[in-house]
């Protein structure tokens, strides 16, 4: 059987290892190419739109203690393209708005609402009051409490090496901003201090002392993130999907 | 061709493999499946030929039938607002008072405002604007701002203390810390909330309440009035509740005024009209002003 030479068959190919090799080196390399080529032009993806910075080192620290408790577990962070999600959170989120997030927030699980607008639609109070008993203000609510991080000081002795952390994979934070770090983070929450620096390096950084506390707590970083979420663009540039092109 | 070898117990084509005596069944791929799988092929093609497929380095093929998610987005939206266009245009053009006046407008403001309310307000109002602790209750009849649709029309649009340049109050102002930036001793804030408290006739110590009067009449009735009967009552847009009555937005007991004298207070409510569009906002007001307490 099979003795009989064709052309070229499976048989030249399983009795012959090196061109075996090549041949599975060509066809891995063009399933590789097909998803990674498409990332090189990545500049081309992204809209270009006005307003949209890195997080300021408090917002930042918010960020990491949203990942660290899994907020992204039942909250998605990404309005989709449909009549029924922008009539109920605002615009679509664009890819713009989430480039120096990492990792990005973006989610499909939805126990909770959609947070990618959450930002000044309620006020700090409601939000500290919510986070500290959900129930308190939204009745049928079943997200867990989080009272005890209203009292934990927000550790960020390091928030300088996390900024240089995401300067590494692409985020253009400024030496600047670095430099600053500690100053802008206890800035932000006191809102009688002086924040000419820090709405320098962060425009529309909402500065208040969210939860009332002496120090910083982790409270404060996480409301002083959730209120910045989504209003970085202002949408009233940007009235048709033409514009949001490149 | 060698002659091709059957399997002598089922009659299928073997492939010639052998291992170890055991030979190999070419059964080939069932026909419905084949052809199933050809025709996605075909169609895959099609598909290319018409909607968004190829990225091309900067840009991508775009597709005969022009599809975008975002173009398709808005015609649902331009879709959506003609359907409710009639009704839309004149809750532009009137007045609060004018749509409640109008029986279908009322009704189809209602039902916007309801579930805009439920989305946007409820959060911190409650559904049905119950209220929580430090969020005032919109079904009775105490406003801090005003309770005519005009106000709660200007109230939504502008915010409370918010970062809107019209917001009612100003941004960051609200009650004094009047403990805590040592403006009153201990000694006086007791005084004082006693004092509140025999407004209400709930004081149990009559000698303090009589001396708290002088502090109330010097440090708390440029903004609570008088008579404790609030600034709106007192002809002043700055917020301050009346102390003469059961609602308490912070609570009614001694500790809570205490707290609230010692530490102040400032509510703050975002402005809406960057958020939500003008018909909206109306339709909130309408719906707001009919909870049970509009004036």
């Amino acid at each position: 059987m099979a003795e009989e030479k064709k052309g070229f068959s499976h048989d030249t190919i399983e009795r012959n290892t090196l061109l075996l090799i090549v041949l599975i080196l060509i066809t891995v390399s063009i399933g590789g190419l097909v998803q990674i080529v498409p990332l090189f032009t990545i500049e081309s993806t992204i809209e270009k739109v006005e307003g949209v910075r890195p997080y300021s080192p408090l917002e930042l620290a918010g960020q990491n203690i949203y990942i660290r408790e899994g907020c992204y577990n039942c909250h998605s962070q990404q309005i989709r393209p449909f009549r029924d999600e922008v009539e109920r959170y605002g615009h679509y989120s664009l890819a713009a708005e989430s480039m120096y997030d990492h990792p990005f927030q973006w989610g499909s699980k939805r126990t909770g609402p959609d947070l990618a607008r959450v930002g000044g639609k309620y006020s700090n109070d409601w939000q500290v009051a919510h986070l500290v008993d959900p129930r308190a203000v939204v009745p049928e609510s079943i997200m867990p409490g989080y009272g005890w991080m209203k009292d934990r000081p927000l550790k960020y002795a390091d928030i300088q090496d996390h900024m240089k952390t995401m300067k590494i994979v692409g985020v253009p934070y400024s030496d600047d901003q670095i430099a600053n770090a500690k100053a802008d983070l206890e800035a932000q929450k006191n809102p009688d201090g002086d924040t000419a620096g820090l709405a320098k390096r962060y425009p529309k950084a909402v500065v208040a002392n969210f939860t009332g506390n002496k120090g910083v707590t982790e409270m404060d970083a996480l409301v002083a993130y959730l209120q910045v979420l989504g209003t970085m663009v202002d949408f009233t540039k940007y009235q048709s999907p033409k514009q949001l092109q490149q | 061709m060698a002659q091709k070898e059957k399997d002598a117990l089922s009659g299928v084509e073997t492939t010639g493999h052998e291992w170890d005596g055991l030979r190999e069944l070419n059964n080939p791929l069932p026909k419905w499946w084949l052809y199933i799988f050809y025709v996605c092929i075909a169609w895959s093609l099609v598909y290319y030929v018409l909607y968004p497929a190829w990225p091309l380095g900067k840009t991508y093929t775009k597709g005969l039938l022009g599809y975008s998610q975002r173009e398709e987005l808005v015609a649902k939206l331009d879709e959506g607002k003609k359907a409710q266009e009639k009704y839309l245009t004149a809750i532009a053009a009137k007045s609060v008072d004018d749509i409640q006046k109008d029986k279908d407008l009322l009704a189809f403001a209602m039902a916007g405002g309801r579930s805009y309310f439920n989305e946007n307000c409820a959060a911190c109002h409650g559904a049905g604007g119950q209220g929580a602790k430090g969020f005032p209750t919109l079904a009775d009849d105490v406003w801090l701002w005003g309770g005519s649709t005009a106000d709660i029309y200007k109230t939504i649009q502008h915010g409370i203390r918010s970062d809107d340049p019209d917001t009612r109050g100003t941004a960051g102002s609200g009650m004094t810390a009047f403990g805590r930036d040592g403006i009153l001793k201990p000694e006086q804030i007791n005084q004082v909330a006693e004092y509140v408290l025999s407004l209400n006739k709930r004081s149990t110590d009559a000698a303090a309440a009589e001396k708290g009067k002088a502090v109330y009449d010097e440090n708390c009735a440029a903004c609570h009035g008088d008579k404790a009967q609030g600034s709106l009552a007192a002809g002043m847009d700055v917020g301050a509740p009346p102390l003469v009555q059961a609602n308490w937005l912070y609570g009614a007991d001694k500790a809570t005024i205490v707290q609230t004298v010692t530490n102040g207070r400032a509510g703050m409510m975002p402005a809406w009209s960057k958020r939500l569009d003008d018909a909206t906002i109306k339709s909130l007001a309408v719906y707001v002003h009919n909870l049970g307490g509009g004036k």
